[in-house]
């Protein structure tokens, strides 16, 4: 008996799997530098999001929903490492416990698993730990090592209080941003790595440039506007905090993100105005998380309302 | 290099017959020759049991105005006219002939010399290539005289010969250009003169170079109106839509004909044919097909009568193996999958793929990711991931919105999705529903016209 079904008969062999390996893989070169910069800390920290994501999908699967595991889709490592990128090295487990809890559970299994969250999970749940726990959010590590090290600056809040005229405020240099030696984030401090990770996903199709460049793009343009017309800061609001990070690994989201090259593009210019402005007029230094938010609140709009270039239709 | 400009996806090519010589398949004590080999109407069977037929008689009268002449392949004599399943299962009326020697009507030229000469006019070339039974080779099987007589208000420019074969494994396109490239090439030139114009251009994709030089060479050779276009590796290439667009750079309007960029697509093995009707009297008895698959011993290029069953080219190319879990009339993208291999060869069978019973099985579908894979993969510019849920929510406004009925169905965003959706399964759903539809909606407003027309008319007359 031969299997009939209709065409087409043969597939790429891409998968689900395929493409969060792929994250992973781009993820690496960051997770690296984090190892080497923030040591020890970088390591605890990642391991213990991982294994509290993967823990906490393993257990809503099996005892709240009672469905087939979905952990071989690596979705919820994906999640695990970028929350461990978006939170200080120094953080301590029970509030990483937290975090991947509200990040899996609210973030993406509430909505019905892969696929149908509206916000991006690892971003819902740094947002939620940074409006909880405010003080071990915001306390940098600048050296390595997990408990009781040195803390400091980061260096947007060097460019905020440069920019508000403190007293003698040095601007960060570029080179350690570009390399990675400041404090901030567990991932998001080589603008390098980040860069190397996203060349690769670009390379291997992964995601495609429109996103992350319109976000560049963007925010370079209005931070240039925003913040007194000086190119080296332009540039350093795109190096630093977690801008490399938001428009590589967390603003390409798949299923938070528009679908068509238009939507994305426009999807990209709103996050890196919407970063600039927080940067520079809101309550925290930082933006990047809450542009990726509000926008991921968009992208049902813009999925209905942005049509791709359609062939053989001429504009009126 | 030139391609199309939206999506596309590469499948691995899987040439396996590629450079296989083109071998003659024998003919069988029968052949059954299907009354359904068109598209558009079925030809009516002239023929009845007892009738003596040689290679050419006409057996198959068209049964409408879109629809074509079928020949006898064989000589021999009608054994009865009876049901066959075509390669989708579905029952189709046939000549059963049995096969006694081989003798061709007179009329047609056998010998192997090239006639350059086009001694027809543009309406006696229309007319033999219908009363030879011409169709469109490609697999579409549009019957050629009637995509040769365009509206009137279209302006022919070209003529554009596809000869990309973008399918994967298929090179029965190939190994023909490799045989007959004059033939072709004087092929194209009728094909010009009936369609009133001076260019033409053969566009081939880039992995048969060698099928480029050779056209190239002939043509260079006395042939200066037909230039050879190397395009691109990416399928769907050969698709009408892509292959206007890739060669000339034009775009055929959403839910308008092709013609309306001024270019006639013909593919090759048309222009061929064509050049055997046309040239020689010879009508469309005989086809290349490839029979391949990974698991095929001898894959191979066969010239092969209409009506041969299928079985027996599958067993001259070294059998139809243990594992088989598929087999599909056309290429792996677009072909259909057959029930059996009880069908006949036919004017649209271009290749027979076996696949192994691994490579037969789609993998379970998982939630869509929205990676939008598909939607960078369509050469259309759809979303087929909203098209497919639509589809499958039967959501018709919003499926006709997002223009579902540009589909053209190549299989793309399938092929292309991580999360294994049957998009175009659920797309092709959906697509007939919204024609439906918009058809209803055509005939509902000209109905409205009508009966304005004659209200305004009988005010006038009164």
């Amino acid at each position: 008996m031969l299997n009939v079904s209709l065409s087409p008969h043969v597939h790429s062999g891409n998968s689900t799997q395929k493409c969060m390996l792929q994250v992973l893989i781009g993820l690496c070169p960051a997770l690296l530098w984090s190892f080497y910069q923030f040591g020890s800390g970088a390591v605890i920290v990642t391991l213990a999001s991982v294994a509290f994501c993967v823990l906490f999908e393993f257990l809503i699967t099996r005892f709240l929903l009672k469905t087939p595991s979905t952990l071989g889709d690596l979705s919820a490592i994906v999640t695990g490492v970028l929350l461990a990128f978006n939170v200080p090295s120094n953080l301590p487990i029970w509030i990483i416990a937290i975090g991947a809890l509200v990040a899996i559970g609210v973030g993406k299994m509430a909505f019905g698993g892969l696929g149908c969250n509206i916000f991006n999970p690892a971003l819902v749940g740094r947002v939620f730990l940074l409006i909880a726990y405010p003080v071990q959010m915001t306390t940098w590590p600048t050296q390595a090592g997990y408990a009781d090290v040195e803390t400091g600056a980061t260096p947007l809040a060097l460019i905020g209080q440069y920019i508000n005229g403190v007293a003698n405020v040095q601007l960060p240099e570029i080179m350690d941003c570009l390399v990675g030696q400041t404090g901030g984030s567990l991932g998001e401090v080589s603008a390098c790595a980040l860069i190397l990770g996203g060349i690769y996903m670009l390379v291997r199709k992964t995601i495609t440039w429109h996103i992350p460049v319109a976000i560049l793009v963007s925010a370079f343009v209005f931070a240039f506007l925003f913040f007194g017309f000086d190119a080296t800061i332009a540039v350093e609001e795109l190096l630093c905090g977690g801008m490399m990070l938001g428009a590589i690994f967390m603003a390409t989201d798949y299923v938070s993100s528009p679908m068509n090259n238009r939507s994305q593009l426009i999807y990209g210019c709103c996050i890196g105005f919407l970063t600039i402005v927080i940067r520079r007029y809101g309550a925290y230094p930082e933006g990047m998380s809450f542009a990726i938010l509000i926008m991921n609140a968009f992208t049902p709009l813009l999925n209905k309302y942005v049509k791709p270039t359609r062939f053989g239709v001429v504009k009126k | 290099m030139k391609t199309f400009k939206l999506g596309g996806v590469h499948p691995a090519a899987n040439k396996l017959s590629a450079g296989a010589p083109i071998e003659v398949a024998a003919v069988p004590a029968m052949v059954a020759i299907p009354m359904a080999q068109n598209l558009g109407a079925p030809s009516k069977a002239i023929v009845a049991k007892g009738d003596k037929v040689k290679v050419g008689t006409v057996i198959g009268e068209p049964g409408g105005f879109l629809s074509s002449y079928v020949h006898s392949s064989v000589s021999g004599t009608v054994d009865k006219v009876d049901v066959v399943e075509d390669a989708t299962g579905k029952k189709v009326p046939a000549v059963f002939i049995k096969v006694e020697g081989d003798e061709w009507e007179e009329s047609i030229n056998r010998t192997k010399e090239i006639v350059r000469d086009i001694k027809l006019d543009k309406q006696q070339i229309i007319d033999k290539v219908k009363e030879m039974g011409i169709v469109g080779m490609g697999g579409a099987t549009f019957p050629t005289q009637v995509k040769l007589t365009p509206p009137p208000t279209a302006k022919p420019e070209c003529v554009i010969i596809n000869a990309v074969e973008c399918e994967p494994y298929l090179t029965s396109d190939h190994s023909l250009m490799l045989a007959h490239p004059e033939e072709i090439c004087i092929g194209v030139q009728i094909l010009e003169k009936a369609m009133g114009v001076n260019k033409a251009y053969i566009g081939i994709e880039a992995n048969k170079p060698d099928a480029i030089e050779l056209m190239r060479k002939t043509v260079a050779a006395g042939y200066p109106e037909i230039e050879v276009v190397p395009l691109q590796l990416k399928y769907p290439q050969g698709g009408e839509k892509q292959l206007i667009n890739a060669v000339i750079g034009r775009e055929v309007p959403s839910g308008g004909l092709p013609i309306a960029t001024g270019a006639l697509v013909q593919n090759v093995g048309t222009a061929f044919a064509v050049y055997e009707a046309v040239q020689k009297n010879k009508p469309l008895i005989e086809r290349i097909v490839t029979v391949t698959g990974k698991s095929v011993a001898k894959p191979s290029n066969f010239l092969a009568r209409l009506g041969v069953p299928i079985a027996d080219l599958i067993a001259a190319a070294g059998g139809l193996p243990e594992d088989t879990g598929k087999v599909i009339s056309g290429g792996p993208m677009m072909g259909k999958a057959m029930p059996d291999t009880n069908s006949y060869m036919v004017k649209g069978c271009s290749g027979i793929l076996v696949m192994k019973n691994e490579e037969a099985r789609r993998r379970e579908a998982g939630p869509c990711i929205k990676c939008a894979k598909c939607v960078h993969a369509c050469p259309m510019g759809l979303q087929p991931n909203f098209l497919s849920r639509y589809s499958e929510l039967n959501m018709l406004a919003e499926a006709e919105e997002e223009r579902i009925y540009d589909c053209i169905e190549c299989g793309s965003c399938q092929f292309s999705c991580p999360a294994n959706r049957p998009l175009l399964d659920w797309i092709r759903q959906g697509k007939p529903k919204v024609m439906g539809i918009l058809r209803q909606r055509a005939a509902d407003a000209k109905a409205k016209a009508d009966a304005e027309k004659a209200a305004k008319e009988a005010a006038a007359a009164k």
